[in-house]
């Protein structure tokens, strides 16, 4: 991970440049959000300036300088001095204790807009990020998804989407707050006085150089913190998911020991990362109250010396105590940017995966035709040929049979025709067309492939069903159910065909799904019917139920689709129209069962050996 | 299987909940205690500061002196090094009972976990109890420690601060206290609604992980079927409704800090017009410093309070972890030796072995009758009586409840009626380690823990020597392709085994159960397909495994079927059909049913490869 290219130097940067593109449609409310923050610093700065004009002229007030100027900011001043200066402010203090109050309520006001805005804009730029992902995940290949790790991309859709998110609602717009502050703060305390001015920041670069390595440093201690917490999980994953073997050799005490031992491993990690906070917290607390002390200090002497007033201390004092705890936080902030770069890479990384794309001029075909393999040969990528050289041709509506071993290549074969994968060598002709011609969109929704390990999905059984066609009316729902043999089960449900499938509803048997998913591939019309082995888990009078509600809907309906079966059952198929042996990713043999039966091959002495079966059972149960 | 309802909310907090969690922390007491002394002293540091400001503004600003300043100036770097000293002290130690804490509820629980029976398994999903062990106890531990630690800090500091105020002037003093209860109410009605609206998230947001989930593991079903562009327009929905969601539950925070804010500024202002009118018109009844610090006051003190809101929230959130943690620690294991047997055998953690008999194989069911605590009685008064060495197989198909017989001889669950005898002796008479000790177990997903082959199979007898080790893996058959790997037997097989294939896996869950040389062996039979070779090997291995031994034999293989003593034949949970695998033929009952659909298909699959060979 670490060698790919996103992780290059610069290449987060350029990381949060593309970035730009979900960003775009939220700008306005994100700039909002960050005008309204410096507006709510600006207020919360002016708040300690009208408390010290409100001190200092009661002060000068006291010594009888009723005529002083009042010490304002400019805008306010005059308004004061033209009524009387210092002796009026102390007259009507309760001028400065509403404008504080009105300042408040403005403040308010803004940091509520700067939270609502700030939210909207990082909960849409979620939003785009997720859609993105799950579509873009939807439109990868299907090689893609055989080959891709789960549980990997899951974690990226969700965690490292959260922490982009978190990155965008919170801290972003809070390194603004900092940079305003620290701006504001500078600009008004150098116009009191740059020598106190200069004393009272003598400790924050220290303190931001301090928050920034430390969060830094301090990220190796949780990342080791975070590998003993995983260990502990694993462990007890491992320990819980066999604990009838632990039992079963009666090593509940070795395993205890063990978690023991884990349990340790995190507890010291963890202890040592409470030490080094712990001196954190308190070393920047050292410096911050430190910070505060000098400055008082240093403000009482240039106040006595005449340099500034009472008030003015106050507003150094106020102004410290406020630009500390932001000042701490930046650090971090700008240490977790690194977490929310790596988040990001991994998502581009799932968004930069070529998204599978139609041959440019594919178009439309009918599908009811003749199939021709010509010569076909296919790898997966890097690694050694699947089928080599499969030619053979059926004609449209024919019942086909494809026999094999485990691992002969009959399922890639038929991975073909869907076009989940393109051939290598050779083609693949529907009605004489070239397949790589014929658009996906039409392949897909004109052949039925029923998958070896069919996926249903958490909803009722009968959306499941009807998920090729939403519209059918339950007549035809039902139908199909009838003809997968799958009404009986589904009558058995308390809930019938209402009943939820998956993880918050019931758990269904390898042929219960199978049947279902066969359902639901009959109930569209289909030109070309594929089924994936879908007939082995169910038993030998369901499958041949299923292949005669087949042929009788072929009967009845006209055109029926081409059909492939794949299967390992001879016994069962020996009535096909063609037949395939399929041996090594080659075509070993094919033709009718006569033909087969008539040659030495394969074809026969596995016909021979299940006949064996058939009569061995009959003699055993004599 | 009875699923367990998470529960991530109670309405109101449960005193008695967290009094009985107090129990199990009485070792971390101390800690606590002086954790919370510790912050005491840096709230009173807090309180000190503003009152060092106002002798500054007094003493020397106003007055125009110096006298004292270094003094002063002592006194401020005093109180600074306890403040820092005492948030030191208050770090460290709350971070100590943290980890603490959740070691110490981890290894109880984990102590429960191995005694707990397997009804408790079967109920409940790995996932739950591991959430249970590991993010519901660091939440406990969090909110221990850290939780009260924020109640302790923001209780003392309003408090002292009162007291700091009334002692300088009642009369201001009163004038900010009596905002306080506004907004403390203000802050509890949001508390609430901002918990409700964040749940809303989570909730939201636990449906979108499904949505992925769902969109990445059925992909390949999606594309077959084209329904890309619907499940888009579904998830398109649901983020939806998580921006609706999560926007409300913002905007909702968003509104409670300005309006703590601004409600503390009333206070401040008020304090502000009453004081600057005293200071001006009552000279030497109210100094300018003493106003400068109750402004500082009136100000601090609002957010301690809002905090206290806030935790109370949190606890509420963390309650339900609270009764899960709990809840676990104190079920009952249904299953344990009784005191007598303890005394004489010893328990699973302190074995008595010499005290131990030999088992020598003798296994009966006697009038055994049983029922799972939540289904019906699944066995009826059955008796059987297996001879030592005798081989009984259990057919069934997926899911009948074929290891209801193992569970029971394995004493995984004792029968609720009848006894099983293990040589002749009711084996409640002795404890469960030594009947434990003595079963060879081999599961159909055969399971390995991390680290290397050797100690996979040493788990079956920790004093096994290397010799052992490897005459074991010898008689299965696992040997070639042990010295096959790199480092041989100190190879490594990774979590769960996950570096090894299904069938070599097998093999060394056959050497772990013979290196521990059983009296009795369970053995569960693999349907997962393995290639020829493996096969053959495999089948040497449970003829290796299982000879001069009882055994229990959830059956897949034809071949084992055929060659056992005693066939049971099970379908939902009971046992319908008993006898030879020709007898039962011969029926032409459920069991013929079964060998023509499920025996027969995997000799079909095997035939392609025979015709081969």
């Amino acid at each position: 991970m670490q060698d790919s290219p996103l992780f290059r130097r610069g290449g987060s940067l350029r990381l949060f440049g593309r970035f730009y593109e979900f960003m775009r449609g939220s700008l306005r409310k994100y700039v909002g959000g960050v005008l309204a923050v410096i507006v709510t610093v600006a207020v919360s700065f002016l708040a300690p300036l009208l408390l010290a004009g409100a001190v200092d002229a009661s002060t000068d007030a006291l010594q009888g300088q009723t005529g002083a100027p009042v010490n304002l900011p400019a805008f306010l001043a005059g308004w004061f001095d033209a009524r009387g200066g210092a002796g009026y402010l102390a007259e009507n203090v309760w001028m400065v204790a509403a404008l504080l109050l009105a300042l408040s309520a403005v403040g308010g006001l803004f940091q509520y807009l700067r939270g609502r805005w700030s939210a909207e804009a990082s909960e849409e730029i979620a939003e785009r990020l997720r859609m993105r992902l799950y579509a873009h995940l939807q439109q990868m290949s299907y090689a893609y998804h055989a080959k891709a790790e789960t549980g990997d991309l899951i974690q990226r859709c969700t965690l490292d989407v959260e922490t982009i998110r978190r990155f965008l609602a919170n801290q972003l717009v809070e390194i603004f707050r900092t940079l305003a502050m620290v701006a504001l703060a500078l600009t008004l305390m150098a116009r009191i006085h740059l020598g106190l001015t200069l004393i009272s920041l003598l400790l924050v670069p220290v303190m931001f150089i301090m928050a920034l390595w430390f969060f830094h440093w301090v990220r190796r201690l949780f990342t080791e913190a975070d590998e003993a917490d995983g260990k502990l999980s694993a462990m007890l994953q491992e320990s819980l998911t066999g604990v009838r073997v632990v039992r079963a050799f009666g090593r509940q005490k070795y395993e205890s020991d063990r978690f023991a031992a884990r349990a340790g491993d995190v507890h010291d990690k963890s202890a040592r990362l409470s030490v080094v906070f712990a001196l954190y917290w308190s070393g920047s607390n050292l410096l911050s109250t430190a910070q505060t002390g000098l400055t008082l200090l240093f403000g009482i002497l240039f106040a006595l010396r005449g340099e500034i007033s009472t008030g003015d201390v106050m507003v150094f004092v106020s102004y410290i105590s406020m630009l500390i705890w932001p000042i701490r936080e930046l650090g971090q902030i700008l240490s977790d940017m690194g977490k929310s770069a790596v988040s990001l890479a991994r998502l581009y990384e799932i968004l930069d995966a070529p998204a599978e794309q139609d041959t440019p001029g594919a178009s439309d075909a009918p599908l009811w035709a003749d199939i021709a393999f010509d010569h076909v040969g296919f790898a997966y990528a890097g690694s050694h040929p699947v089928l080599r050289d499969v030619s053979f041709t059926v004609h449209a509506g024919a019942t086909v049979a494809i026999l094999g071993a485990t691992g002969s290549g009959k399922t890639t074969m038929m991975n073909l025709l869907q076009r989940l994968y393109d051939p290598t060598s050779g083609q693949i002709r529907i009605g004489g067309r070239d397949i790589t011609t014929i658009s996906k969109s039409c392949l897909r929704a004109r052949v039925g492939y029923v998958l070896q390990e069919p996926f249903l999905y958490s909803r009722t059984i009968r959306d499941n069903i009807a998920i090729t066609r939403p519209d059918a009316p339950q007549s035809q729902i039902d139908a199909a159910a009838r003809t997968t043999a799958s009404d009986g089960f589904i009558a058995e449900f308390e809930r019938g065909y209402d009943t939820l499938v998956g993880e918050r509803g019931v758990t269904l048997s390898g042929g219960q799904k199978q049947r279902i998913a066969i359902a639901r591939t009959l109930l569209r019309a289909n030109d070309i019917l594929i089924l994936d082995d879908s007939l082995s888990a169910v038993d030998t009078e369901t499958d041949k139920a299923i292949r005669e509600a087949l042929r009788a809907q072929r009967a009845s309906g006209g055109r029926a689709p081409t059909t492939f079966i794949i299967s390992h059952r001879i016994t069962t198929l020996a009535d096909a129209d063609w037949i395939l042996v399929v041996e090594d990713g080659r075509i070993a043999q094919q033709g009718t069962h006569a033909d087969l039966i008539a040659e030495d091959g394969l074809y026969r002495r596995v016909y021979r050996i299940q006949a064996a079966l058939e009569d061995e059972l009959s003699r055993e149960t004599a | 299987m009875q699923q367990q309802q998470e529960k991530d909310f109670t309405r109101r907090l449960d005193a008695g909940l967290w009094l009985k969690l107090a129990g199990y922390l009485k070792p971390y007491r101390r800690l606590l205690l002086l954790s919370a002394a510790a912050l005491v002293v840096s709230a009173l540091c807090d309180t000190i500061f503003p009152l060092l400001t106002r002798e500054a503004i007094d003493r020397f600003v106003s007055a125009g002196q110096t006298a004292g300043l270094a003094g002063f100036a002592a006194r401020y770097a005093a109180t600074i090094l306890v403040q820092v000293a005492s948030i030191f002290a208050n770090c460290w130690l709350s971070g100590r009972a943290e980890c603490g804490i959740n070691r110490h509820i981890r290894l109880l629980g984990f102590r429960r976990l191995s005694e707990l029976p397997f009804s408790y398994y079967d109920q409940t999903p790995v996932g739950y109890i591991i959430a249970r062990m590991t993010s519901d106890t660091a939440r406990l531990g969090e909110t221990v420690a850290w939780g009260l630690n924020d109640l302790i800090w923001s209780g003392s500091y309003v408090i002292i601060t009162a007291v700091a105020m009334l002692l300088l002037d009642v009369r201001l003093a009163l004038i900010v206290l009596s905002v306080m209860p506004v907004i403390a109410v203000a802050a509890v009605w949001f508390q609430k609604r901002i918990l409700a609206g964040y749940r809303v998230v989570r909730k939201t947001n636990s449906r979108i992980t499904g949505a992925f989930n769902e969109g990445i593991m059925g992909a390949k079903t999606t594309k077959t079927l084209q329904r890309e562009r619907a499940n888009c327009a579904e998830f398109s929905e649901l983020t939806h409704t998580m921006r609706t969601a999560s926007v409300r539950a913002a905007v909702l925070s968003a509104l409670f800090m300005p309006i703590v804010s601004t409600l503390g500024s009333v206070a401040a202002a008020l304090v502000l017009w009453k004081g600057g009118h005293d200071v001006f018109h009552l000279p030497g009844l109210l100094s300018i410093g003493t106003l400068a610090a109750f402004v500082q006051y009136s100000t601090g003190i609002f957010e301690p309070i809002s905090n206290i809101a806030r935790i109370f929230a949190d606890m509420q959130a963390s309650q339900a972890a609270a009764e899960r943690v709990v809840g676990m620690l104190e079920t009952e294991p249904e299953i344990s030796d009784t005191p007598e047997v303890v005394a004489r055998y010893g328990d699973s953690f302190e074995p008595r072995r010499e005290n131990w008999p030999a088992l020598r194989g003798d296994v009966e069911f006697d009038g055994v009758s049983f029922h799972y605590s939540t289904g019906e009685e699944v066995l009826h008064d059955f008796s059987l009586k297996v001879e030592a060495g005798q081989t009984v197989a259990l057919v069934g198909e997926t899911g009948s409840g074929k290891s209801t017989i193992v569970n029971l001889v394995c004493r995984f669950y004792e029968p609720t009626e009848g006894r099983i005898l293990i040589d002749g002796v009711d084996y409640r008479e002795r404890s469960i380690l030594w009947l434990q000790s003595h079963l060879g177990y081999v599961l159909q997903q055969p399971h390995l823990f991390s680290g290397t082959i050797r100690e996979n199979i040493r788990f079956g007898r920790l004093d096994a020597t290397d010799e052992e080790i490897e005459r074991a893996a010898r008689m299965v058959g696992a040997e070639s392709f042990i010295l096959g790997l790199e480092h041989g037997y100190d190879t490594q097989v990774g979590e769960g085994g996950g570096l090894l294939s299904t069938g070599q896996k097998q093999l060394i869950s056959f050497a772990r159960a013979l290196v521990a040389n059983p009296s009795i062996f369970i053995l569960d039979e693999a349907t997962s397909s393995v290639d020829t070779e493996t096969e053959q090997r495999l089948q040497s291995a449970i003829a290796a495994a299982l000879k001069g031994r009882t055994s229990f034999i959830i059956a897949h293989r034809l071949s084992t079927i055929r060659s056992a003593d005693v066939i049971l034949v099970i379908r939902d949970g009971r046992i319908i059909e008993r006898g030879s695998h020709r007898e039962l033929l011969r029926q032409r009952g459920y069991y013929y049913q079964l060998y023509v659909n499920q025996f027969r298909e995997e000799q079909v699959r095997a035939s392609w490869e025979q015709a081969r060979a």
